[in-house]
C-alpha cells in the first residue's frame, strides 16, 4: 500500500499547539507511508486539490488526514479521494484538532499525542479494503399509521409529490384527536372547519388508499421493500354498499351506547357513524351495545338500510401491501385521571375531562355547543380547571410536561366566558408554560381580557357539597389554602403513549422510551428519523405535541420519505457485518443479539446451517461481531484486524528477556 | 511512540461514535483543558468492543484503559450498550484472575452533549492512573544495547531473534 | 380455622373508648380471632414523646414488641390508629441499625426485630375477609346509611402502613357493605379531624372536625363510622362545642365500626357499649328498626 499522510494547521486552531511540520516528518517513518506533508486547511478548495493532486502523482492507494473530527468531515475527505479515483473507504481521519489541539496547551505532549493518532490511522488504513456499496430497487409506496392531523399531512403531502399512500387507521374515521377539539389555540379558528377539508382531500386524493377500522398486524422487509399484513377489522356493514345515510342511526333502538367520539359525555347508537364530517362516513356496528348480539334479536338496521348494506356474519380480513417507507404517526392518549383519587377517581359526574369539555363546547357535540354540566344539565357558573393532571408529577410515573395542557387551559377559560359571559374561571397551575408563538400573548389575554383567575399551587381534593364540587387546594404565592365552589371542574389530563405504542414499535424495530413514545434517530438533527432505516415519524407518537408542531412533522416526514424516493435505486451503507461463511458454524448467537433482526437463519448448499446478513437491514453496530465465537461475522471497516492494528500501535508486544 | 516519561502514562479509550466519542468532541470544542494520556479509538457501538480489545491493550503495555459509550436506553443501536454494560462488567470482574489490576480499567457513559462530563471523566481518570504508575510488566525488557544487537541479529538473517 | 394474634388494646382502650375495646374484642371473638393480650404492656408514645425524643418513643414501642415477640408472635394488632402508627413506625426505624442499637440501650431486653404490627380493621379484611363476615351476620344492617371516616393516620405515610390506599382506602366500606348497611362514599374520608389540638386550641378541632360533619350532612348519612379513638371524641364528644362554635345542629352519631359488627352480629353485651355514645344513636338505630330501649 502507498499511504499519503497530510497534517492540517486549521489555521492556528491545530498549529498552535501541535507542530504540524514535526507531525508530517514523523509520519514519513512510518510503515507503507510514501508521502507526508503539512497542509493550511485540507478541507479548503485548495486543501483537497493537494490531496487529489498527490494522489495522482505519488500513486497513492490510501490516504491519511490530520484534521477535525470525522463526524465533522470524514464525508468531505472521503469525496475527495473517491474524486481521485480511489475507494471512499481506503481512507482514514486522525482527530487532532478536538482531542489534541483544543484541549491541551503543551506543544511538545500534544505534538507527540497527534503522532500517536497518525500512526494509528495509518496502521488502521493498511488493514483496510474498499468496500462497494450495493443498489437496490425500492418500491415507491408510503405506508402511513395512524390518521390524526400528523398523518394526514404526511398522506397529502407525499399524495401530491406523487406517491403511493396507504393510510391506515385505527378507529372509523381519520381527524385523530383534532377533530374532537371544538377551538384551537392560540387563533380560537374552529378545529374541524379546518382539519375537515384536509380529510376530505384524503378521501378524494386519487394516490390515497385509506384503511379504516384497521391496523398493522406485521411488518417484514426493509427499507425499499416492506411487505405489510393490515387487518381490515369487521364493521358488520358492507363499506362498499353503505352510503352514509344515517338512517339505520335514527332506527337503531339500542341509544345507550358508549359514545367513543365524545369521550362518553352523552350516549349514541349500537350502529353510528361517529361525527358528521367523518372521513369515510360509513356506519359501524359496535357489537358490545348491538341487541342483535348481546340478545340474539333486533336486525332493525339491517330492515331499514336502503342499500342492503348490514351484514351480521361479516368477519375480520387481512390485506397485505408492499411499500418502500413507514410514516409512524399514532399519536398519543389522554392520561386517565382514575389514577387520582383525591380527584374523585372519575366518581364525580361534575369533574371531567378537558376533552370531554371540548366536546360540551363543540357545536357538533351532544349538547349543541351549550355548556350543560354532567350530573344536572345546568349551565355551570364557576368552572375550576385544574392543571398537570398527570404531567410532572413522579407518583403517577409522568414526570415530563406534556406541554400543550397550559395552552389548551386558557382557550378553554376563554371559550367558556364566551359562552357564558357571567360564569367565572379559575385555575389551578404550576407553571404556565407557553412558549411558541403567540402563545404567551394568548395566555395573558385569558388572565386580562378574560378575567381567568390564575391560582399556583396544586389541588389536593375535590369534594362534593351540595350541588357544588369544592376544589381545595394551595396558593402558593399567596401562601395560604383556598377552596373554590365550583359547579363544574375539569381537568387538563396530560398526554401519553397511545395504547399499543409499544407493540407496534417492536412490529416496526423501531426503539420507544420507559413511557411508550417513539425514539427519534437524534433528538436535535434528526427528529423524524428513526435508528431503522425507512421508518419515520409524526406527530405526539414521539412525545407530547400540540397542532402546529404534528403538522409540521407531517411534512417533515413527507419530504423526507420523498427525498428517500427521488432516486430509483437505495444504496446501502457496506459498513455492515458480513458473514465468512467458511467459518460460520451456524450457532446462530448472532441471530439473537442482533438488534435489528438483521442476520437470518439459512443453510448453504451442503444444508449447514450458516447466517446471513441482510444489508439494507444491518444499521452497523458489530454487536454480532463481538458475539461470534469464530469471528466469522465481521463488521466491515471495524474488523477485528482493523481494531486490534490500532490497540497494536498504541501498544505494541514488548520485546522481553526470556 | 515513546510514552513520554514521567509526564504521560499510556492510557487507550474506545468511544461509541454516536454519543462518547461525540461528547469528546464537545469538550474538544469548548476547549475543556485535559490531560494528553489518553488517546481514542473510535467505534461505531460500544457493543462493537470486545473485551479481548482491552486485554490486548493491557498486554501491549497500557497503564489504564477507559471505555465509554452512549448511556443506556440511549444507544444509537437501540441495545448495544447494554451487550457492552454486561461484557464490560464481566471483564472488570475477571481482571484480578489475570494479574491486571481492575483499578486501570472504568467503563463509563457521556452523551454527546456532556462535554463538561467528558472532561471530568478523563481527568478522574488519568489522575487515577498516575497514582497507580506504569503499567507492572510482565517481564524485564530488553536494554538498548541488547535491543540493537537483536536488530543487527535480524538483520544479519539470524531469524526471530527469540534466543539471543 | 381460627386466628390467633398478640393483641394491644392501647390506653384509649381501657379509658375513653372502652366501647371500641369491648365492641372489639366481642367481634373478634364470634369471627375466632383470639387476641392475646401482650402481658405487662405499656405506653407506645403516643402523641408527645415523638415530638421530644425520637429514640424515647420508639422504645416504648419496642418495649411492647419484644414481649409481643417473647410470647411468640409475628403480628401484632391493634385497634388504635394512634398505636398502630407508633408501633410501625417504630418498628420500620429500628430498620435501621445504628437507630435499633440507641432503643435496645433504653432496653431490658433488646427487641429482635421483625413484628409486623396490623390494624384490627386490616385483620378483618385481610386475614378474617369480608366473607366469613358476611356469614357472620344475623341482623343484616339494611336501610342504614353510614359514611366510613379513616382519619389521617391509618393509612399513612403508605410506605410504612402498606395497607389499603392512602388517599382513597376502602376497607371499611366494604366492611360495612358487608354487614348491610348503605355506605355513601366520602370524598372527606382521610381528612384530619383536628386530633390532639382540641386541648390547646380547639377552633382547630371545631373547624376541621365542623367540616366533615357539614359534608357527611350533605351526603345525607345517619351515622359516621369510625375507627380511631380520638377521630371518634372529637366528632362525639366535642359535636357540642363544634356546633356553638360554628352555629350549627349537627346531631350525627359516630360509631366505632366494631360496634356496629357487633350490631350485626348480635352480640348483646358489645351493644351495650352504646351508651357510651354522647350523640343519642337511637334515631340511626330505628332505621334499621333496632331501636334498643336498654340502650336509650
Amino acid at each position: 500500500m502507498r499511504i499519503g499522510v497530510f497534517i492540517c494547521h486549521c489555521g492556528s486552531n491545530i498549529a498552535g499547539t501541535v507542530d504540524c511540520a514535526k507531525v508530517a516528518d514523523a509520519a514519513k517513518a512510518f510503515p507503507d507511508v510514501v508521502h507526508a506533508e503539512d497542509t493550511m486547511y485540507a478541507c479548503s478548495e485548495p486543501g483537497q486539490q493537494g490531496i487529489i493532486d498527490a494522489i495522482h502523482e505519488k500513486n497513492l492507494t490510501g490516504v491519511v488526514v490530520a484534521s477535525c473530527t470525522p463526524r465533522m468531515h470524514e464525508p468531505t475527505f472521503r469525496r475527495a479521494v473517491e474524486r481521485a479515483g480511489l475507494n471512499k473507504y481506503m481512507f482514514e481521519m486522525a482527530n487532532i484538532r478536538e482531542h489534541v489541539s483544543w484541549i491541551g496547551k503543551d506543544k511538545e505532549l500534544n505534538t507527540n499525542k497527534a503522532i500517536d493518532l497518525v500512526m494509528m490511522a495509518a496502521e488502521k488504513l493498511r488493514h483496510n479494503a474498499p468496500l462497494m456499496a450495493k443498489k437496490f430497487d425500492i418500491n415507491k409506496r408510503v405506508l402511513i399509521i395512524g390518521g390524526g392531523v400528523a398523518g394526514i399531512q404526511a398522506a397529502l403531502d407525499c399524495a401530491e409529490g406523487g406517491l403511493e399512500v396507504v393510510l391506515v387507521e385505527k378507529t372509523t374515521s381519520i381527524g385523530g384527536k383534532m377533530a374532537k377539539l371544538d377551538k384551537t389555540f392560540p387563533t380560537v379558528d374552529c378545529s374541524c372547519c379546518i382539519l375537515g377539508p384536509k380529510m376530505v382531500d384524503v378521501a378524494q386524493h386519487p394516490n390515497i388508499t385509506l384503511y379504516a377500522h384497521a391496523e398493522v398486524e406485521e411488518v417484514n422487509g426493509y427499507i425499499g421493500n416492506f411487505e405489510i399484513r393490515i387487518k381490515q377489522k369487521t364493521t358488520y356493514v358492507d363499506w362498499e354498499k353503505c352510503t352514509g345515510c344515517g338512517l339505520c342511526m335514527e332506527k337503531c333502538p339500542s341509544k345507550k351506547s358508549y359514545d367513543h367520539f365524545n369521550n362518553g359525555v352523552g350516549t349514541t347508537t349500537a350502529i353510528n357513524i361517529p361525527f358528521p364530517q367523518a372521513i369515510p362516513k360509513k356506519a359501524k356496528i359496535d357489537a358490545e351495545y348491538c341487541r342483535m348480539f348481546t340478545k340474539g334479536k333486533c336486525g332493525v338496521c339491517a330492515k331499514v338500510c336502503p342499500t342492503g348494506a348490514i351484514s351480521f356474519e361479516m368477519t375480520d380480513t387481512e390485506v397485505t401491501e408492499n411499500v418502500g417507507a413507514i410514516v409512524a404517526a399514532t399519536g398519543y392518549d389522554l392520561f386517565d385521571h382514575a389514577k387520582y383519587p383525591e380527584y374523585g377517581a372519575g366518581k364525580y359526574p361534575d369533574v371531567i375531562t378537558s376533552i370531554q369539555y371540548e366536546r360540551l363546547m363543540s357545536a357538533s357535540g351532544p349538547t349543541s355547543g351549550h355548556i350543560k354540566r354532567p350530573s344536572d344539565g345546568k349551565e355551570p357558573k364557576n368552572v375550576v380547571f385544574i392543571q398537570c393532571v398527570g404531567s410532572r408529577d413522579k407518583s403517577v410515573n409522568r414526570p415530563y410536561c406534556s406541554g400543550f395542557c397550559c395552552m389548551y387551559t386558557a382557550k378553554q377559560a376563554i371559550l367558556t366566558k364566551d359562552h357564558i359571559p357571567d360564569s367565572r374561571s379559575f385555575v389551578f397551575y404550576m407553571d404556565i408554560r407557553s412558549p411558541g408563538k403567540d402563545y404567551d400573548e394568548f395566555v395573558r389575554r385569558s388572565i386580562e381580557q378574560y378575567d381567568t383567575q390564575y391560582i399556583r399551587g396544586r389541588v389536593s381534593l375535590i369534594y362534593p357539597q351540595g350541588d357544588k364540587m369544592i376544589v381545595r387546594g394551595a396558593d402558593t404565592l399567596a401562601g395560604a389554602q383556598v377552596e373554590v365552589e365550583a359547579d363544574l371542574v375539569v381537568l387538563a389530563v396530560g398526554a401519553e403513549s397511545a395504547a399499543g405504542a409499544p407493540q407496534l414499535a417492536e412490529k416496526l424495530r423501531i426503539s420507544y422510551d420507559s413511557y411508550g413514545f417513539y425514539m427519534e434517530s437524534h433528538p436535535k438533527l434528526k427528529p423524524v428519523e428513526t435508528n431503522t432505516a425507512g421508518v419515520f415519524l409524526a406527530g405526539a407518537c414521539q412525545g407530547p405535541k400540540d397542532i402546529p408542531s404534528s403538522v409540521g412533522q407531517g411534512s417533515a416526514a413527507a419530504a423526507k420519505v420523498l427525498s428517500l424516493f427521488s432516486k430509483d435505486q437505495l444504496e446501502s451503507d457496506p459498513q455492515i457485518a458480513l458473514v465468512n461463511a467458511s467459518r460460520c458454524i451456524g450457532c446462530y448467537k448472532c441471530v439473537e443479539t442482533c438488534p435489528f433482526g438483521a442476520v437470518k437463519e439459512e443453510q448453504d448448499r451442503f444444508n449447514n446451517p450458516k447466517a446471513r446478513v441482510i444489508e439494507t437491514i444491518c444499521q452497523g453496530c458489530g454487536v454480532c461481531t463481538v458475539t461470534c465465537p469464530q469471528s466469522a461475522i465481521q463488521l466491515q471497516h471495524f474488523t477485528d484486524n482493523q481494531i486490534l492494528a490500532e490497540v497494536k500501535a498504541l501498544c505494541p508486544s514488548m520485546m522481553v528477556k526470556n | 511512540m515513546p510514552v513520554y516519561d514521567g509526564k504521560e502514562l499510556r492510557i487507550v479509550g474506545f468511544l461509541c461514535n454516536w454519543c462518547s466519542y461525540g461528547g469528546a468532541d464537545t469538550a474538544g470544542v469548548a476547549r475543556f483543558h485535559q490531560a494528553t494520556d489518553l488517546r481514542i479509538i473510535r467505534v461505531p457501538c460500544s457493543g462493537r468492543i470486545d473485551p479481548l480489545f482491552i486485554l490486548k491493550a493491557f498486554q501491549g503495555g497500557a497503564a489504564g484503559v477507559l471505555v465509554s459509550g452512549c448511556h443506556p436506553r440511549d444507544c444509537h443501536y437501540a441495545e448495544g450498550n447494554y451487550y457492552a454494560r454486561r461484557r464490560l462488567e464481566l471483564l472488570k470482574r475477571f481482571l484480578p484472575v489475570t494479574g491486571i489490576d481492575p483499578e486501570r480499567f472504568e467503563y463509563t457513559w457521556v452523551s454527546a452533549s456532556e462535554g463538561p462530563r467528558w472532561q471530568h471523566v478523563v481527568q478522574t481518570f488519568t489522575d487515577r492512573i498516575h497514582k497507580l504508575g506504569p503499567a507492572p510488566l510482565l517481564s524485564e525488557p530488553l536494554t538498548d544495547a541488547e535491543m540493537v544487537e537483536f536488530q543487527r541479529q535480524v538483520e544479519a538473517g539470524r531469524g526471530c531473534g527469540c534466543h539471543i | 380455622m381460627s386466628i390467633r394474634i398478640s393483641y394491644y388494646p392501647g390506653c384509649s382502650g381501657k379509658g375513653t373508648s372502652s366501647e371500641y375495646e369491648t365492641s372489639t374484642t366481642g367481634v373478634c371473638q364470634a369471627l375466632d380471632v383470639d387476641l392475646v393480650e401482650i402481658p405487662d404492656w405499656s405506653c407506645c408514645g403516643s402523641t408527645p414523646a415523638h415530638t421530644v425524643n425520637h429514640v424515647l418513643s420508639s422504645a416504648l414501642s419496642a418495649r411492647n414488641l419484644t414481649l409481643a415477640e417473647q410470647e411468640g408472635f409475628d403480628t401484632v394488632t391493634t385497634p388504635c390508629p394512634s398505636c398502630l402508627s407508633n408501633l410501625k413506625i417504630a418498628e420500620h426505624k429500628m430498620r435501621k441499625e445504628s437507630f435499633r442499637e440507641a432503643v435496645n440501650e433504653l432496653l431490658d431486653q433488646p427487641y429482635g426485630g421483625g413484628v409486623d404490627t396490623k390494624s384490627v380493621l386490616q385483620v378483618l379484611v385481610e386475614n378474617v375477609g369480608l366473607d366469613k363476615v358476611r356469614e357472620r351476620v344475623k341482623t343484616p344492617l339494611e336501610g342504614l346509611k353510614v359514611a366510613c371516616y379513616y382519619g389521617c393516620i391509618m393509612n399513612r405515610p403508605p410506605e410504612v402502613m402498606d395497607f389499603d390506599d392512602h388517599e382513597h382506602p376502602m376497607a371499611m366500606d366494604n366492611l360495612m357493605e358487608a354487614i348491610g348497611a348503605e355506605v355513601i362514599p366520602f370524598p372527606l374520608k382521610v381528612e384530619c379531624c383536628g386530633a390532639s389540638f382540641g386541648i390547646p386550641q380547639q377552633n382547630i378541632v371545631t373547624t376541621l372536625s365542623g367540616k366533615l360533619l357539614e359534608v357527611a350532612k350533605g351526603l345525607g348519612v345517619d351515622a359516621l363510622v369510625t375507627a380511631c379513638p380520638l377521630c371518634q371524641m372529637n366528632l362525639d364528644l366535642r359535636q357540642g362545642q363544634i356546633n356553638a362554635a360554628q352555629g350549627t345542629q349537627h346531631s350525627l352519631p359516630i360509631f366505632y365500626f366494631t360496634q356496629l359488627m357487633a350490631k350485626a352480629f348480635d352480640l348483646s353485651d358489645a351493644v351495650q357499649g352504646m351508651k357510651r355514645l354522647i350523640v343519642n344513636p337511637q334515631k340511626a338505630l330505628a332505621k334499621i328498626g333496632q331501636a334498643d330501649k336498654e340502650i336509650a
